[in-house]
Parts: structure tokens; C-alpha cells; sequence
């Protein structure tokens, strides 16, 4: 006992003392988990000679609680979600570049530069996008789909077998298209009817998961899953028979953005690491990792076949989807009560 | 009953006296400077005005314990009226906890009286037999357990085919779900404690009680679970104080479909929210609950002692 | 001996830790058989294979688990002694020392870790550690793992402690024995069943701990958990399964050395 505490101990002091080893150009990245290949950061560290660290996070609110508490200024970049750009942006968390300043930047979907987030793009750079709606198993339903009545006013059938999202922004929007009120609405009458839909529609939800969201519609316990398109595709790979929906009444689109932080220590390795992932082939081995879509023009011929083909992550011309907004804090508040109520 | 067996020498003369403050320097060093300093911090931001989307402004304000003691309805303007929304969320995860408390005590129990009466080495491979499972990272146990009884999982395909029921229990998001996610999530914490102050239980005791014709029912109550009192506290607090603020295993396993006490608090600093000083003044309330019942014990504790 | 067996036994004491060891085991049998998964599923069969475990091993991601489940285990190790040995002077001081300035807060603040919530004491850490300009990474995970832990090596030993008789060192004392001797030859051995309970519970509670690492960790530096729960947005997969069940196989080993190292010291003796 004793000697294997001794060992663990010096094991440890050499782990600290390893890790501190220096190395000429750094590049400081705040990213999700899994959400980039390795090789794609071993590629670029040989490509620029830069020593390459990252640190994870697990959602875009515990990224801004993160950097809010005092990590601002020791990462480089970030990856956050459409609205949560534009909210790191009114809080002054990001820096901003020229496009000049990146030549492949003319690689970038012209759909995607002047995004409401960041007009002209002048903070971020497209990551990766998908769409958030709901899969229904088709052993277990046979309709038409394609409506958000499936999740808030659901057939007979499928009552009691819903599992949705434990995310308010997402659902709330869903919540909204269905109603056909726009998002963040003012109008108290509309909230109050916002609010009332959600009440009426909870009883016929089985469960609020996010984790598992993929897991319940593979094993079964779910019927109905609101659920990110990516995950989706991966559910099917899986073996469930299910289809993912594209509702009438529209659907969420959200895109991940890497974006240019706010004294960031190394501002020039960020920038050649935004440049390098706008190459077509770069972006293609995230989105063949991670199964969602690139914005970025080109990289067709770099995808695999699955992820091409995939209909999760070819939505129709029409409807289109549209992203969660940023509400204002007064309408933010009215939605957080609204949020208290549906899980008291 | 314990008092007989602590002798009356013991407490006038301790072997370690006026060591006390070295003793405990450590832990105030420790705990003083990275937690109550930290903490303390949370308490003053409890009475600040929030900044939208998290963070706060050095304004004071009451807002946040305005929140949760008056209802203002959906808006905000109505009158003020009695908030019943956060003392029933409170509610319900003390009822939780505690049920899941008392399954703990009743299965620890034995099992740590089990243990406790082995032999020298067998007994520290049964006490790695318990905590072996717990190097297993929470998560991948808690999705497993629910693997394991959803309604087409392992446990009621079983039941079916031995034909004790017909239709499949529904355990998952359910109540019991919650009860049994943090049962499974803190067991050990009631085993260990009692196991170590069992193991110190005097058996001689017991045979003197059967040499006087008690019954075992007599035997347990009137003799070993005073002594052995210590332990079955330490258990209960260290499975009913974490169970108030868990949230993992009860929303996986119960569905999320409301809040524990843990989920609100976590919702206010990492959900949309983003309402840290109410996150904050929660945080507080159950703090001083748990803190004025602890102390309560305590004082107990060592008056009893003095006797 | 055959008459102290029968008082020792209580009826269905036997079966409750049977049932016992059974809820505890039951979804790991689910976690090991589901390691050797050929499907990406947790929770769909596709046929036996060993493909996560070459994962494990040799795949592209692997040196990042490597690396993630060996700072966990080294974290906890040390987190453990350290807290372990803060545990049991506290317990010694609250249980030993007669009465002194602090005492009765000292009840309190040992168990103070337990009763703040994880979020807040993760959130409020943060703030405090880039106030102070102290950056985040090995030694805060650590600092912060051994606060929270402190609350639960100490209930057991103060428990075990509270059921010993004084008596013992003061007839050390009485002895001429020193104070420091009295600790060391009598109370520390009589104290080892509780000081190893508040070990393994130290222990497994660091390792489980996932929401205060998530924000006190610095750049570079993943435990197990932070890997787990940060795979978001790949889903969990059954690598993570072959991962637990190896983490268990190097837990059985350690505990089966550790017996036969104990055997044989025993035999010497």
C-alpha cells in the first residue's frame, strides 16, 4: 500500500512538471469535446509549428459562465452556437478581424457571411451547422410527420412516449413556430398563450433529456425524440427506424461558430487556425467526424458518402428553418418563468 | 445506554488537550481559505443585482430572495402573493432524499453489519467489493441502471418470463426512479460509516443480553443501535445532504420532468437563466437549512457528552 | 466461539447484502457486456467484437482518455490521502481535545463542503482563484477536490472514533507513554477501519466529480469525467464502456495484490 501511494505521488509531481514544458508558437483552444478530429489538430501544429492546447466545455452557457468568471484572456478561440455569439459579442468577449486577414475567407457559403449574429462576419467563422427538430419511429406511427403537432398536440398513439430536449431556448422556439408567433415575442397575450401550450403539452411527454436523447430513441423508450439532426443520423446508424422530421411550421436551424476571443494570447495563430479550417478539405474532415454540415463552399468531394446522403442533413427548399434568438431580458424573464412553471 | 460505555474519566481529562486548534488548523486552512472565502463571496452576490445573462452588478438588491418567497405571476406586475413554486420544489427533493435515505439505511445496515463481522482480511475485500463499482464514473452507472429497468430491459423481461407478473413494472420517470437513482448514487456512503463503528461494537454485549434471555429484536435495539448510533448518523447525513443538490442520476432515471433542488440551482448558472444571484440565494436558503439542523445535532451531540 | 457466531448472526442479514452486492453489480454486468459491443450503440446489441478496445488502445482518441483516466486516478489518490489525513487530526480535535476556542463551529465547517452545492462552490471557486491570480489547472482541480472531500473521509473516522473508549490512551498516559506515542500505538491502529472507510469514500467521490473539475481545470487538462460528459456532441459511446470495464479490471487487481500482500505479511508475523 504503501509504495503504491509513494509511486502515485511522484507520478503525479511528474505529470506537473511536464506539463509545464514551453514551446515557441501556442494556440489556446476552448472547443466541445469530440467535436474536432485529433488528426485535424496534430495536421495544423505541423503545418505552423505551433504547440496547439485544449481545454473542453459541455454547453454554450457554462462556456459563458466559465469566461465570465475569469478564464477570459487564457483561450484563443471558442466555439459557441448562433445566439450565443451574438450575446459573447454584446458582452465584449470577442475580438474582431478583417476578412482581409483571412485568404480563404471567399470560402466561406455566401448564406453564411451575413449572418444576424455577426453581420459580415466579422468576429466568427462558420463551424459546423444542423438542425434541431424531432425523429418519430415509424413502427410506431404511420401519419404525416411533418408537424410540430407531433411534439405539442400529438396523436393518441404516441402520448406518453415523447422525449424532448432539456433545453428552453430550443424548445421554446419550437414552441413558437408551432403557434406561428415570432420568437421573443413582447406581446403578453402571445406569451400567454406560449405559456399555456407548453402546460397543456406536458403531460403527453414522457421525459426532458438532452444527454440521452440519441440512447431513448435507439432503445425504444422513446417514440417521439426532439433531437439535433446529427444525432439523428446517428440514431438511424444505430439501427432505429426512425425519420426525422422537417414540420411545416418550420424547424430550428443553429450553426457553431469559431470565433476571435476578446484578448486572446496568441490573436495570429487563432487567425492562420480560423484560416486553416476554411479550407475545404479541413472543414470536410470535421464534418465527416462529426456528421453535421460545413459552411464552408468546396467540400463535396472530400465527404464520405454517408454523410452526403444523409436526409438529416439535407433539409427541403421550404420550409426553411430559423435560429433560436437572443431575447431581450425582459422577454428572457417572462420565458424563464414560463420554464419554472412547465417543471415545478 | 452509549454513555456506559464511554467512561465518565474520559471526557474530564482529554488525552489531547490544548492541541485542538493545531489539530484543526489544516482543515480551516484548507477549507477557510477555498471554500468559506469563496462561499461567503456567493452570499454577498446573493444580494446583488444580476446582470443579464449571468454575472452580477455591485448594486444591493432583494430581488433574488423577492423571487422566491413572492409570486408575481407571468409578468411580473401582479400583486405580490405567496411563492409556493420553489418551497414545494424544496419540498419534494427533502421527501426524495429522504426516502432514498431510508432504503440506504436499510440495506447499508445489514450489509455493513455483515461485513463488519468477518474475519481480519476478508473484510477489507468486502469493503473494496462495495466501493469497486463507484470507480465506474457515475454517468455510464446511472445509464445502465436505466437500461436495466425500462420497460423492455433485463429486470421485467425476467419477471415476465418467470411469470411473477404479466405486464412490465413502469419504473422509468417515475418517483421511484428518482428514489432508487439516488439510492444507487450514494450506497456506499451509508455502508462505510456504520461498518467502521460496528466493527467496534463489544459482542461480549450481546451475550451477556442473550445470557439474560433478551430477544435479538431486544438485543439490536435496546443495545447495539446505541452504540453503533455514530456511525448510522454519519451514514444519514453523508446520503441525505448530497441527495438534496443531486441532480444527475434523479433526471436521468425520473425524466427531469421537474426540478430538485440541485437542477434549479444548476439551471441559474448554467441554463438559459443565467440568474446567478438567485442561483446564489438559493444556495443559501438550503445552506442555512442544512447548517441550522447540523448544528442542532452537534449541540446535542456534545451536551450529551458532558453528561 | 460456535455460541459469539450465533450472536454476530442476525436472520436475513445475509441475503440483504446479497441483494446488496446485486443492485451495485447489476448495471455493470450491462456496462462489460455492452464494452464488447460491435455496434456504436449503448443500448442496441450488434454482435460481439473487441473493436472498442483496440479504441482504447490504439485508436486516434485513445492517448486523450489515456491521459484523462490517469490524471483522474492520480488526482484521487492524492486527493484522498490529503484529505484523509486533514480528516482524521479534525476528528482527533473534535473528539479528543477537550474543549477549545472554535469547537463549536468546527462541526460546521468540516461538513460545510457537503452542504454547498457542487455549481456553486465550482462557480464561486473560478471567480475566487482569477481574483488571486492563481491559474487554473493541476493544483486548483486538486485543492478543490480535496475541500470536497474532506466532509467525507471525516464522518466515518469521527464515527469509528466516537465508538472508542478513551480509556486506552490514557492508560498510555498513564503509562508515561508521550501524547504523540499514545496517537501512534493505540488510538491510530484501533482508528484503521474508519480511516480506510473515509479513504474510499474520499477517493471514489473525487473521482466521480464532474461539475466542479468542469470549471476549475485549465486548458489541456481532461479527467474522466470532463471527457465523458464533454462527448456531447458525439453521443456517448461504447468506448466508454471499455474504458469502465478496464478501470474495473485494474480496480479488482489492485484490491486482489493488495490482499496477497496483506496474507503475507500476516504470515510473517
Amino acid at each position: 500500500m504503501n509504495t503504491f501511494l509513494k509511486i502515485s505521488v511522484s507520478a503525479l509531481a511528474m505529470t506537473l512538471v511536464t506539463n509545464a514544458a514551453q514551446a515557441e508558437g501556442k494556440l489556446s483552444v476552448y472547443h466541445w469535446f469530440e467535436y474536432i478530429p485529433q488528426e485535424l489538430l496534430d495536421k495544423f501544429a505541423a503545418e505552423y509549428n505551433v504547440e496547439v492546447t485544449m481545454d473542453t466545455f459541455d454547453s454554450n452557457e457554462s462556456m459563458l459562465a466559465s469566461l465570465k468568471a475569469g478564464k477570459l484572456g487564457s483561450y484563443d478561440v471558442s466555439v459557441p452556437g448562433d445566439y450565443m455569439v451574438e450575446i459573447m459579442a454584446s458582452e465584449g468577449m470577442l475580438d474582431t478581424f478583417e476578412p482581409s486577414e483571412l485568404s480563404n475567407f471567399g470560402n466561406i457559403m455566401p448564406q453564411w457571411v451575413d449572418v444576424s449574429f455577426d453581420k459580415g462576419r466579422h468576429s466568427s467563422i462558420p463551424y459546423q451547422w444542423g438542425t434541431t427538430s424531432f425523429s418519430v419511429n415509424r413502427d410506431a406511427y404511420k401519419g404525416d410527420i411533418n408537424t410540430t403537432d407531433i411534439l405539442f398536440n400529438p396523436p393518441e398513439e404516441l402520448r406518453g412516449k415523447i422525449n424532448v430536449l432539456d433545453s428552453q431556448g430550443e424548445l421554446l422556439a419550437l414552441a413558437s413556430l408551432h403557434l406561428g408567433i415570432p420568437q421573443c415575442t413582447a406581446d403578453r397575450g402571445q406569451l400567454k398563450a406560449l405559456n399555456a401550450l407548453v402546460q397543456e403539452a406536458k403531460p403527453h411527454w414522457a421525459s426532458f433529456g438532452s444527454d440521452v436523447a440519441k440512447d431513448v430513441l435507439v432503445s425504444g423508450d422513446a417514440a417521439v425524440g426532439m433531437i439535433w439532426s446529427g444525432f439523428s443520423a446517428k440514431a438511424r446508424s444505430e439501427g432505429a427506424n426512425i425519420e426525422y422530421a422537417f414540420p411545416k411550421q418550420g424547424y430550428v436551424v443553429w450553426m457553431d461558430n469559431m470565433v476571435l476571443l476578446k484578448d486572446a494570447p496568441n490573436r495570429d495563430n487563432a487567425l492562420k487556425f480560423m484560416n486553416f479550417l476554411l479550407e475545404p478539405e479541413n472543414a470536410a474532415a470535421v464534418t465527416n467526424y462529426a456528421q453535421y454540415t460545413a459552411g464552408v463552399t468546396g467540400t463535396e468531394p472530400f465527404l464520405s458518402d454517408d454523410v452526403k446522403n444523409s436526409p438529416e442533413s439535407n433539409p427541403p427548399a421550404s420550409p426553411v428553418g430559423s435560429f433560436v434568438a437572443a431575447c431581450s431580458q425582459d422577454v428572457q424573464k417572462v420565458y424563464d418563468t414560463i420554464w419554472t412553471n412547465l417543471k415545478k | 445506554m452509549a454513555g456506559a460505555l464511554t467512561t465518565s474519566k474520559a471526557s474530564n481529562n482529554s488525552t489531547y488537550a490544548g492541541l485542538g486548534n493545531l489539530l484543526m488548523l489544516p482543515s480551516w486552512l484548507v477549507i477557510g481559505f477555498f471554500l468559506v472565502l469563496p462561499v461567503g463571496m456567493m452570499l454577498i452576490y446573493s444580494f446583488l443585482t444580476k446582470e443579464f445573462r449571468g454575472g452580477i452588478i455591485w448594486e444591493f438588491s432583494l430581488a433574488a430572495y423577492d423571487q422566491f418567497f413572492f409570486d408575481r405571476g407571468l409578468f411580473g406586475d401582479d400583486p405580490a402573493r405567496i411563492e409556493w413554486t420553489y418551497i414545494k420544489i424544496f419540498w419534494r427533493s427533502i421527501w426524495q432524499a429522504g426516502v432514498a435515505t431510508f432504503f440506504c439505511l436499510l440495506i447499508g445496515f445489514p450489509t455493513a453489519w455483515f461485513i463488519a463481522t468477518r474475519t481480519g482480511n476478508s473484510r477489507s475485500i468486502w469493503l473494496f467489493l462495495i466501493t469497486i463499482p463507484y470507480w465506474v464514473n457515475l454517468l455510464i452507472r446511472t445509464i445502465s441502471m436505466k437500461f436495466l429497468i425500462r420497460d423492455t430491459g433485463p429486470l421485467n423481461e425476467f419477471l415476465i418470463s418467470t411469470g411473477i407478473i404479466s405486464d412490465p413494472i413502469h419504473i422509468i420517470n417515475t418517483n421511484f426512479a428518482v428514489q432508487l437513482g439516488l439510492f444507487y448514487s450514494y450506497l456506499p456512503f451509508m455502508v462505510l460509516p456504520i461498518y467502521a463503528s460496528v466493527e467496534r461494537y463489544n459482542f461480549a454485549l450481546s451475550e451477556a443480553a442473550a445470557d439474560l434471555y433478551a430477544s435479538r429484536i431486544t438485543t439490536l435495539r435496546q443495545i447495539i443501535l446505541p452504540t453503533v448510533k455514530p456511525g448510522i448518523i454519519a451514514g444519514c447525513i453523508l446520503v441525505f445532504v448530497p441527495s438534496l443538490g443531486a441532480f444527475l442520476a434523479p433526471d436521468l432515471l425520473g425524466g427531469a420532468k421537474t426540478f430538485m433542488i440541485g437542477s434549479l440551482i444548476e439551471e441559474q448558472f448554467k441554463g438559459n437563466a443565467g440568474n446567478w444571484p438567485f442561483g446564489a440565494a438559493v444556495s443559501m436558503i438550503l445552506l442555512s437549512m442544512v447548517l441550522i439542523v447540523l448544528t442542532y445535532y452537534a449541540r446535542q451531540q456534545s451536551k450529551s457528552g458532558e453528561r | 466461539m460456535a455460541k459469539k457466531l450465533d450472536i454476530r448472526r442476525f436472520p436475513g442479514f445475509l441475503p440483504v447484502t446479497y441483494l446488496c452486492l446485486f443492485l451495485l453489480y447489476a448495471p455493470l454486468i450491462i456496462v462489460m457486456i455492452y464494452s464488447f459491443n460491435d455496434s456504436n450503440s449503448i443500448t442496441n446489441w450488434g454482435g460481439l467484437s473487441l473493436r472498442w478496445y483496440v479504441d482504447v488502445f490504439w485508436g486516434v482518441e485513445s492517448e486523450k482518455f489515456k491521459t484523462a483516466a490517469m490524471n483522474s486516478l492520480l488526482i484521487a489518490v492524492a486527493a484522498a490521502i490529503t484529505s484523509t489525513s486533514i480528516a482524521t487530526m479534525a476528528a482527533t480535535a473534535m473528539l479528543r481535545a477537550g474543549k477549545f476556542r472554535g469547537k463549536s463551529i468546527g462541526f460546521a465547517l468540516i461538513n460545510l463542503p457537503l452542504m454547498v452545492p457542487e455549481i456553486v462552490t465550482a462557480v464561486a471557486l473560478l471567480i475566487f482563484f482569477s481574483m488571486i491570480g492563481f491559474t487554473t489547472g493541476y493544483l486548483t482541480i486538486l485543492l478543490a477536490h480535496i475541500v470536497f472531500c474532506i466532509p467525507f473521509a471525516y464522518l466515518p473516522i469521527a464515527a469509528r472514533m466516537q465508538s472508542i473508549e478513551e480509556v486506552y490512551e490514557q492508560a498510555a498516559l498513564d503509562l508515561y507513554a508521550s501524547r504523540l506515542d499514545a496517537f501512534r500505538l493505540i488510538l491510530l491502529p484501533l482508528m484503521t477501519p474508519g480511516i480506510i472507510s473515509g479513504f474510499l469514500l474520499a477517493f471514489i467521490i473525487s473521482l466521480d466529480d464532474f461539475i466542479i473539475t468542469n470549471f476549475v481545470k485549465g486548458a489541456g487538462i481532461e479527467t474522466l469525467p470532463t471527457a465523458i460528459f464533454g462527448a456531447v456532441k458525439q453521443g456517448i459511446k461504447p468506448n466508454i464502456m471499455a474504458i469502465s470495464t478496464l478501470l474495473l479490471l485494474v480496480s479488482v487487481v489492485f484490491v486482489t495484490l493488495s490482499y496477497l500482500v496483506g496474507r503475507m505479511g500476516q504470515n510473517k508475523k
